[in-house]
């Protein structure tokens, strides 16, 4: 080796001052080719919102943003239409209301639990089944509110209808325990072990810790968990589809037939409207209305576990 | 005396914990419970249904010919598109982020549009599909309008699994490569895909099982539930099985919900085995660190 | 002989002035070491004669760095082809998750080597140089993490000779290492100054002492003394590097 470096030239010595060859120009072309595949996500976003507003507007050119907005009757396809989107609203609320009765608990008893008390064996074995819980397809979670728990219901209440808010929204609640509660034990396990510590050091029994410890200063955490979990709840549709009937009101009777907004553009885009026609926009009146509102609860749950995290690192 | 005060505190202290366990505990086993019930139910409606007839026939208004075939055909069309599209623009956005993009306002910008776009409803990029790909590009009702609805739904998902595989690979790593002359996309290529393909791969995989399970947007885009031939072409329509299953979910006689549930098992099967691929990537992937 | 010269050299990260006025020569085939406190920017004037300093983003340069009295910062100057001519050795060993053959072969692939046999010869001279190839000839194709961490940082060593460069940095290489490898790293770094400029940046001042030639004293950024290693610790000029050096600071 040392002979071949002694062999070497004064040309050679400065052989860095060569210009670039083939073997290293890919690495000019490839960031912007890159950049320009990473701007599809940013195309998808301006298409969806672009594709709402325009889509949508031709429909406020017909019916009045007030009409739409707090009128209390939704019946486009009747003679008479009526546009009011209060009686969807409604509906995805019961909806969201049973769903987090159901979730917003049970995900968090269960997050405590994984994170504060289960031994270690018993936590590797019932994560994964959370995740299979998670990664199961909503049209069967939906097949399941209608074949199983509604049963059960009309077995307890007889007048309850086939299709009711009632059994999708406990069914929407079961679907997002698992994102409650995986987000939620994230947020516990970032709370550092030595506060735990102190605690024990104390005499503090376990609920004690989790409670006054680890809840505390995972809260926002916690917090941004729940707001999510709606969140999904919010824009779940097969289960509501499937479940929960086609009949907007303003009743809130959990045992009647509902429709929510997203069910409203399944159950629409399957019929044969015509398009262009303004029953055919309100699907995009209506998906607008949706994505403002999931929008501003994902913003929400961001800035919530944004500041979160600030706190510990 | 105080003594006594203070053992029964913490008698009262150490049973409240005792009930709070148990109550902690029975949220836990709740998902648990209700998988279980949901799955022998599920059983126990479709297995005698499921047989080679129901998987080889096409849809029929009869409960016991109905099949599901062009359903899965359907899904496998649709994934033949969805897969390698959605993970090449995932990979690449993932690895411009991580390893080319400045910390400029633009880059944080797609940075939070991503993490938007993951919590948009999917019956939005329906919407969207139906405008863009069904009627300005024209692909009219078809296994490609689906495909790229699919492919744009489940994008923010492998953008961000990637991202984390990639930023798990320690930057000691490429700082080895560099020292030895290696450009930067030299060492993405040769250092740090490898090492991050496992994770890669399981996020992938996971987010293509999202797209075999999803149903509301492809309704939307018109994936039809009532065909008998299969696609031949990407331009055909087309369904896939958990509109099959909507539709049979849908119907009022009650031979048709046994069909539906032969079909969701089929269904489960599948993304059990694409989440058996994902969970043993993982693994293995993890033990090697 | 000098193969590295250094003039009025300041560096700044943002607005952190890391390098003040730093001009030193280093001479050819020598081993010099830069030695001082934690943050008084020796393994940051390292990473600037590799450009590996180009990374950071907020990093700003003033005056000349020049191997071969070509200066290295000239915009013309090509990043990789000058990686080339000077191996590092990080303070972490830091082999990639590959087999032993691919670590030494990575650098010459990069640079275009495809040649089978030819690769199996600068593996193997590698590793001889680094003295790892009797530990290591029969476990070529095993991974590199099976290795002890000696033997990996020796690793990282073959990888760096593996591209034939002229001047080999080394950033505290033996901190992550029991003594008994430290000393078989030592042992090398004076086997390899035949055929190698060696810059060694150590915490460790009988590091410096037992292998350098030459030793720089860097304070705050600044280089207080630069002189013969024997002379910097037997009779220092300055009163600081005396205080350093006799265990007052740092």
């Amino acid at each position: 080796m040392a002979r071949m470096k002694q062999s070497k030239n004064a040309k050679e010595l400065n052989s860095f001052m060569q210009k670039k060859k083939g073997i290293y120009s890919w690495d000019r072309m490839m960031p912007i080719i890159l950049a320009t595949i990473a701007g599809i996500s940013v195309l998808t976003t301006i298409g969806i919102v672009v594709i709402l507003i325009t889509e949508s507007a031709g429909f406020f050119q017909a019916v009045s943003i007030t009409e739409f907005l707090f009128g209390t009757q939704w019946t486009p396809l009747f003679a008479d239409p009526k546009f009011g989107v209060l009686p969807l609203i409604m509906g995805t609320f019961m909806i969201t209301l049973v769903a987090s009765i159901v979730a917003l608990p049970i995900g968090f008893g269960s997050a405590i639990y994984l994170s504060e008390y289960a031994p270690r064996k018993v936590r590797n074995f019932i994560k994964p089944i959370l995740e299979i819980l998670a990664g199961i397809p909503t049209i069967v979670y939906g097949f399941f509110a209608l074949t199983f728990i509604t049963p059960i219901i009309k077995m307890v209440i007889p007048q309850t209808d086939l299709f009711n808010a009632l059994s999708a929204g406990i069914v929407v609640g079961i679907m997002i325990i698992p994102m409650i509660s995986s987000l939620s034990e994230d947020a516990m396990n970032a709370v550092p072990s030595s506060l735990r510590n102190a605690a024990y050091a104390m005499g503090s029994t376990k609920l004690e810790v989790a409670l006054k410890v680890v809840v505390p200063a995972s809260f926002s955490g916690i917090i941004a968990s729940f707001v999510l979990g709606l969140s999904r709840a919010i824009g779940e549709t097969m289960i509501v589809t499937l479940a929960a009937g086609a009949l907007p009101n303003m009743d809130f009777d959990f045992l009647k037939s509902i429709q929510t907004m997203t069910a409203y553009i399944v159950t629409t885009s399957q019929g044969d409207t015509a398009y262009g026609s303004v029953e055919y926009r309100t699907i995009y009146a209506v998906g607008i209305t949706l994505f403002v509102i999931t929008l501003i609860m994902n913003i929400l749950a961001g800035y919530i576990s944004r500041k979160f995290r600030e706190e510990y690192e | 005396m105080m003594q006594l005060d203070a053992e029964k505190q913490m008698r009262r202290r150490k049973r409240k914990n005792t009930i709070f366990h148990i109550l902690f505990l029975s949220s836990t086993l709740f998902g648990i419970v209700a998988l279980a019930l949901l799955l022998i139910q599920i059983l126990v409606d479709g297995l005698g249904w499921l047989n080679w007839d129901f998987l080889t026939n096409n849809a029929s208004r009869k409960a016991e010919k109905s099949g599901i075939k062009a359903a899965i055909f359907g899904t496998l069309w649709m994934m033949s598109i969805t897969a390698p599209l959605s993970f090449i623009i995932g990979v690449s956005t993932a690895i411009y982020l991580e390893e080319y993009a400045k910390n400029n306002w633009f880059n944080r910008f797609i940075q939070t549009n991503i993490a938007n776009l993951a919590g948009v409803p999917s019956i939005v990029y329906g919407l969207l599909g139906l405008t863009i790909f069904v009627r300005v590009f024209g692909f009219g009702k078809s296994v490609l309008a689906g495909s790229l609805t699919m492919t744009l739904l489940i994008l923010p998902i492998i953008i961000v699994a990637s991202q984390e595989a990639i930023k798990a690979i320690p930057g000691s790593q490429r700082n080895a490569s560099f020292a030895l002359g290696a450009n930067r996309w030299q060492t993405i290529l040769r250092v740090v895909l490898p090492s991050a393909l496992p994770g890669i791969l399981t996020g992938s995989i996971l987010s293509f099982s999202r797209a075999v399970g999803e149903t509301a947007p492809l309704i939307v885009v018109g994936a039809v539930a009532y065909i008998t031939t299969l696609p031949n072409s990407v331009f055909d329509k087309f369904t896939v099985m958990p509109i099959q299953i909507y539709t049979w979910a849908n119907l009022p006689q009650e031979e048709f919900h046994n069909v539906a549930s032969a079909g969701i098992i089929v269904l489960l099967l599948m993304l059990l085995t694409m989440n058996a691929v994902a969970i043993f990537l993982r693994n293995k992937y993890q033990k090697k660190n | 002989m000098s193969i590295v010269q250094i003039k009025d050299l300041d560096l700044y990260y943002g607005d952190f002035h890391a390098l003040r006025n730093v001009s030193m020569n280093i001479n050819e085939k020598s081993i010099t070491a830069f030695i001082g406190p934690s943050g008084c920017g020796k393994s940051t004037l390292l990473r600037t004669l590799n450009r590996m300093n180009d990374m950071i983003d907020s990093v700003k340069i003033s005056g000349a760095v020049s191997i071969n009295d070509t200066n290295i910062y000239n915009p013309t100057v090509n990043v990789e082809l000058l990686r080339k001519e000077i191996g590092m050795v990080f303070q972490q060993p830091n082999p990639f998750p590959k087999s032993i053959f691919e670590n030494v072969a990575y650098g010459p692939k990069i640079h275009g080597i495809r040649n089978k046999k030819q690769l199996d010869e600068i593996v193997e001279t590698s590793l001889r140089g680094a003295a790892l190839w009797d530990e290591v000839k029969d476990d070529l194709k095993k991974s590199a993490y099976g290795l002890s961490g000696g033997q990996q940082q020796r690793l990282c060593i073959a990888r760096a000779l593996a591209i034939n460069p002229k001047i080999l940095l080394m950033d505290e290489p033996t901190s992550a290492l029991d003594p008994i490898s430290t000393l078989k790293i030592e042992e090398l770094i004076q086997e390899l100054k035949g055929d190698y400029t060696i810059i060694i940046v150590t915490h460790n001042m009988q590091q410096a002492a037992r292998v350098s030639d030459q030793t720089a004293f860097f304070l705050n950024g600044e280089v207080i003394e630069f002189s013969d290693t024997s002379k910097l610790f037997s009779n220092p000029n300055e009163k600081k590097t005396e205080d350093y050096i006799t265990g007052r600071f740092g």
